[in-house]
């Protein structure tokens, strides 16, 4: 699979804003099994100093998987889905996420490679409220195969 | 300083339940039928859902759920997940690297399934507990 290089730099248009739910947050939560209060009751958040209930650590892949579609489904880029694997991941907060804010995405290809016939791709996603106010920045590495 | 290991069991039953909640719905983690047509061996847990367990054991070490300042892993192994009672096991290890003046904590952490690591430059940033 040969990506062209020449897509490392290409920075996207800012997605929609998603609006993060306390119930989305919860459902997240227990689907992982974080039993920890303050993902589950605003009280307790509050106890934490956060306006309402804190997600868990990688919840803001469920943001950003869907940000990333604008990337991976680029004809100009030809990704194909079905090759690709996850490779690397990493999330660096200003500050969690909590229910009620608004998330932006600005998805920026960083790393363009391919060797021994597979694609590397990095996507930087920087995810901020609509003001610009910085929450994460997520580092997306996904291997597209190669054939055979 | 070496952190408590912690287990987590994953069946079926928990893969399709993250599915639903974090909308990755590639069917290599539920359909064995597709899972084994790409080439696996059969299903396999989400990445994301692996990097999730061990992001629980590493707020528990730091003791609060809002403490992870970074948190990045590989995908080095799948994780496969019989279609039974038991599932299988995830090991979750950790050594402390580094405790900044700043008031971080910076771990490496150590995940494995059966034996075989399944991350690898799997390392975290928290706030010092205490």
């Amino acid at each position: 699979m040969s990506l062209d290089p020449s897509f490392v730099g290409r920075t996207y248009p800012p997605t929609a804003p998603y609006q993060v739910g306390r119930e989305k947050i919860r459902e997240f939560a227990t689907a992982i099994g974080a039993t920890e209060p303050a993902h589950h009751d605003p009280t307790a958040a509050r106890a934490l100093g956060h306006p309402d209930v804190v997600a868990p650590p990688t919840f803001p892949i469920v943001v950003t998987m869907a940000a990333s579609r604008q990337i991976v489904e680029d004809p100009e880029l030809g990704v194909d889905y079905s090759r690709v694997v996850h490779g690397d991941q990493r999330f660096a907060y200003t500050r969690p996420v909590v229910a009620g804010d608004e998330l932006v995405c600005v998805n920026t290809i960083e790393e363009v490679r391919t060797r021994g016939g597979h694609g590397f791709l990095t996507i930087r996603t920087e995810v901020t409220t609509p003001d610009g106010e910085s929450v994460v920045t997520v580092w997306s590495k996904i291997v597209v195969r190669g054939e055979g | 300083m070496e952190l408590p290991t912690k287990t987590f069991r994953v069946t079926r039953a928990d893969l399709i339940r993250y599915a639903g909640a974090s909308g990755d719905f590639n069917p290599i983690h539920w359909s064995d039928r597709i899972a084994t047509s790409v080439g696996l061996p059969g299903v396999i847990a989400h990445g994301m859902f692996t990097m999730a367990l061990v992001g629980r054991a590493v707020a528990e070490w730091a003791g609060a759920a809002d403490a992870v300042v970074d948190y990045g892993v590989r995908f080095t192994r799948p994780v496969v997940v019989p279609d039974d009672e038991q599932g299988t096991e995830i090991e979750v290890t950790a050594a402390v690297r580094e405790v900044t003046d700043a008031g971080l904590t910076r771990i490496d952490i150590t995940a494995t399934c059966g034996g075989e690591k399944v991350l690898s430059q799997a390392r975290a940033t928290i706030r010092t507990p205490g």
